[in-house]
């Protein structure tokens, strides 16, 4: 029995390229990773917005309006109600002038529990530091 | 030896990362290593069958190929990555796998090396 963490490293905008989607539904798909696993065998994801990757977490994004598409802010929330653990650099907030009342924090309209973390960038080395495998998105 | 598992987003044209995924995992197998490479987004596209070389693309179907053949080296391709591309199963490659992103996910648990090569 063991457990595998696998922290993915969000760095790239959203809808500009398919980065940061990808990352969040590979990190998403960590819940039915089971089924190729041994019993017992767990893999636990966790994701890290840095740089332009923080501009994921922004509130009100119209994808579905504009793009006809599901928007990377109900990704996160879908990764929050299924209580992966989600940090947001502080520093790279303040740098873009975004206040953090204007990202998401929470998936409290679904009924999830779970936080996002808006922390220092080197918490956010510590984490990178503590995962089994590191994945650059 | 060990198993390293590579896994990327970028295009098969339009960029040179695809390229440098297969070179890296060609020199691990030489090596005797084990690969796993995982093709998702628009690098989907390497595993699709039927790719023309010309002198001004990137051409890496022979290289895959010849990995394939070795028995160490095997690639599978995000299943709705490649769907919603408009490649379907009878589109893919001979040898090469097709399975949803928790397959990835598997890989890098049995990996002692993961090497994640995302955007495009």
């Amino acid at each position: 029995m063991a457990t595998k963490r696998l922290c993915f490293v969000i760095r790239t905008l959203p809808y500009k390229i398919e980065g940061s989607r990808l990352a969040m539904t590979h990190a998403i798909a960590s819940q039915t990773v089971e089924i190729y696993l041994e019993d017992g065998d767990l893999v636990e994801a966790s994701v890290c917005f840095i740089a332009d990757g923080v501009l994921n977490c922004l509130k009100n994004q119209a994808a579905m309006k504009h793009y006809g598409i599901t928007s990377i802010e109900q990704h996160l929330k879908n990764s929050l109600l299924l209580d992966m653990k989600v940090m947001i650099c502080k520093e790279d907030l303040e740098k873009f002038g975004i206040s953090e009342d204007t990202i998401v924090k929470d998936a409290e309209d679904l009924g999830g529990e779970t936080v996002a973390q808006i922390v220092p960038y080197s918490e956010i080395q510590k984490e990178m530091e503590a995962v089994d495998h590191l994945l650059f998105c | 030896m060990g198993k390293l598992t590579i896994g990327c987003f970028a295009s098969l044209v339009g960029s040179v990362s695809l390229d440098f995924t297969v070179k890296l995992a060609e020199a691990a197998v030489k090596k005797g290593h084990k690969v796993d490479l995982w093709v998702s987004g628009n690098a989907t596209m390497l595993s699709k069958k039927g790719q023309r070389a010309f002198k001004d693309y990137s051409a890496l179907q022979k290289t895959i190929n010849g990995l394939l053949e070795t028995g160490n080296f095997q690639m599978t391709a995000c299943e709705a990555c490649a769907e919603a591309r408009g490649y379907h199963k009878e589109d893919t490659m001979e040898g090469c796998k097709r399975f949803s992103m928790d397959w990835y996910l598997a890989s890098c648990f049995s990996a002692d090396r993961v090497l994640h090569i995302g955007g495009d």
